[in-house]
């Protein structure tokens, strides 16, 4: 394996290596580091900067700010992300988790990236050195992106934070698909405002848009949610692998969208 | 290629080397160090057999560039066992037939070890979930939960 690796102190001098050819930046190793041994020879020089910034989690008032080389490990158990925690742990097994981060997972094809769909979910930002960039923009156009992320930031929502992933292996196992959903209820208890967000469904994370407008102004019932889980399936293309072909996952998920909403 | 310095603790001994710049730690401690203890399975971080603890935290040392562990303490099985006295993990293993071919043993002790460290009377459930990351195609699983389960058993035994 020919590969270099080089360390900067700065994200910003990280940013100009990352320049060259050949060059990609290295997070917690699970996507990179995978793709070297598995014999990927477009690499031959991996970057990672150590700038402490990129480790940090800050929590005030209401506005979370995650570094982009946070693991997931540190998401689940930070006291103030408790009802991120189901998702952070859906992530890989406990050595994964010690290393794969929240940066690297917006780049995770699928069948992998569940964190990044519970992002979507959060309407979060994706920070680069010089401004930021809303999830759905930057997951549109990722493979063309040569900015080191910084941090992903988003505002927590009171409660109506819903993740749930399917897999075929308990407890740990690649998703089938993944689901989240923020929700906000009228007090009458209509849905006033919804985002859901699909993993598994396409290449990368999706909006479900079909699905969210079908629910506005219904409530949380089986009848309520039917034009939701009618609609679920409008726009996906989901993946084929060895884990599920795209029929069953488009079969499948207006069970589990129904589950998560129902739940 | 300009070999790289590393440098750090294995198993409480210091290691420097020199390696080739983006060598995983794995082949750094299999190929340079002479640890085979980690096992290279999958080198895709799905297998859990060359797990090794890093500071604490359980790590795949497949996808773990050596150069990024300078100034670590990593621990790994062959540093369990004290003066030819296996370490209750082993003896465990050993005792429940936990293990058959081996191949994922190493990394099955390392996922239990850090289980053990934080958590000293793990309930069955926990032990599932700190082994669900490394896979056996032997036992299925049922006599390696229940040797982590009773090596736990035994330490409180010790320590009380």
């Amino acid at each position: 394996m020919a590969l270099a690796l080089q360390t900067f102190s700065t994200v910003k001098d990280a940013n100009a290596a990352l320049k060259a050819a050949g060059t990609r930046y290295l997070g917690g190793g699970t996507l990179v580091v995978r793709a070297a041994n598995e014999g990927d020879v477009s690499v031959s020089s991996l970057i990672r900067s150590t700038e402490p910034a990129l480790s940090a989690i800050t929590v005030s008032g209401g506005k979370v700010r995650i570094g982009a080389s946070v693991t997931m490990a540190a998401i689940a158990r930070h006291p103030d992300l408790a009802s991120l925690a189901h998702a952070a742990r859906a992530v890989g097994g406990p050595a994964i988790r010690n290393m794969a981060t929240v940066g690297g997972n917006l780049f995770a094809p699928a069948p992998y990236g569940d964190f990044t769909v519970a992002l979507l979910a959060l309407d979060a930002t994706v920070n680069i050195d010089d401004g930021e960039l809303p999830i759905e923009t930057f997951l549109a156009k990722r493979e063309s992106n040569h900015a080191i992320i910084t941090a992903v930031g988003f505002t927590f929502p009171a409660d109506g934070f819903r993740f749930l992933k399917v897999s075929r292996i308990k407890p740990k196992g690649v998703s089938v698909l993944s689901i989240a959903a923020v929700l906000e209820q009228a007090p009458d208890g209509t849905v006033s405002s919804a985002r859901i967000a699909l993993g598994c469904m396409a290449d990368r994370p999706m909006r479900a848009t079909a699905a969210e407008k079908a629910l506005l102004g219904r409530t949380l019932t089986s009848d309520g949610i039917a034009p939701t889980l009618a609609a679920a399936g409008d726009g996906t293309s989901p993946v084929t692998d060895p884990i599920a072909s795209a029929w069953y996952r488009n079969e499948v998920l207006p069970v589990h969208l129904g589950r998560l909403l129902l739940g | 290629m300009a070999k790289v310095p590393v440098q750090f603790t294995l198993n409480g001994a210091e290691k420097a080397e020199f390696i080739d710049s983006g060598t995983t730690l794995l082949n750094a401690l299999r190929d340079k160090i002479g640890d085979t203890s980690p096992k290279g399975g999958c080198h895709q971080g799905t297998c859990g057999a060359c797990s090794v603890i890093i500071d604490g935290e359980l790590r795949l040392s497949c996808l773990t560039l050596a150069e990024t562990c300078n100034g670590a303490a990593i621990t790994t099985t062959s540093g369990l066992s004290e003066g030819g006295v296996l370490h209750p993990l082993q003896r465990a293993f050993l005792d429940a037939f936990a293990t058959q071919c081996g191949f994922c043993t190493s990394g099955m002790i390392m996922a239990a070890k850090v289980l053990l460290d934080h958590t000293p009377n793990p309930s069955r459930d926990e032990v599932v979930e700190a082994l669900s990351g490394n896979i056996c195609r032997c036992t299925g699983y049922e006599p390696i939960i229940q040797a982590v389960l009773t090596a736990a058993r035994s330490n409180s035994q010790n320590a009380a």
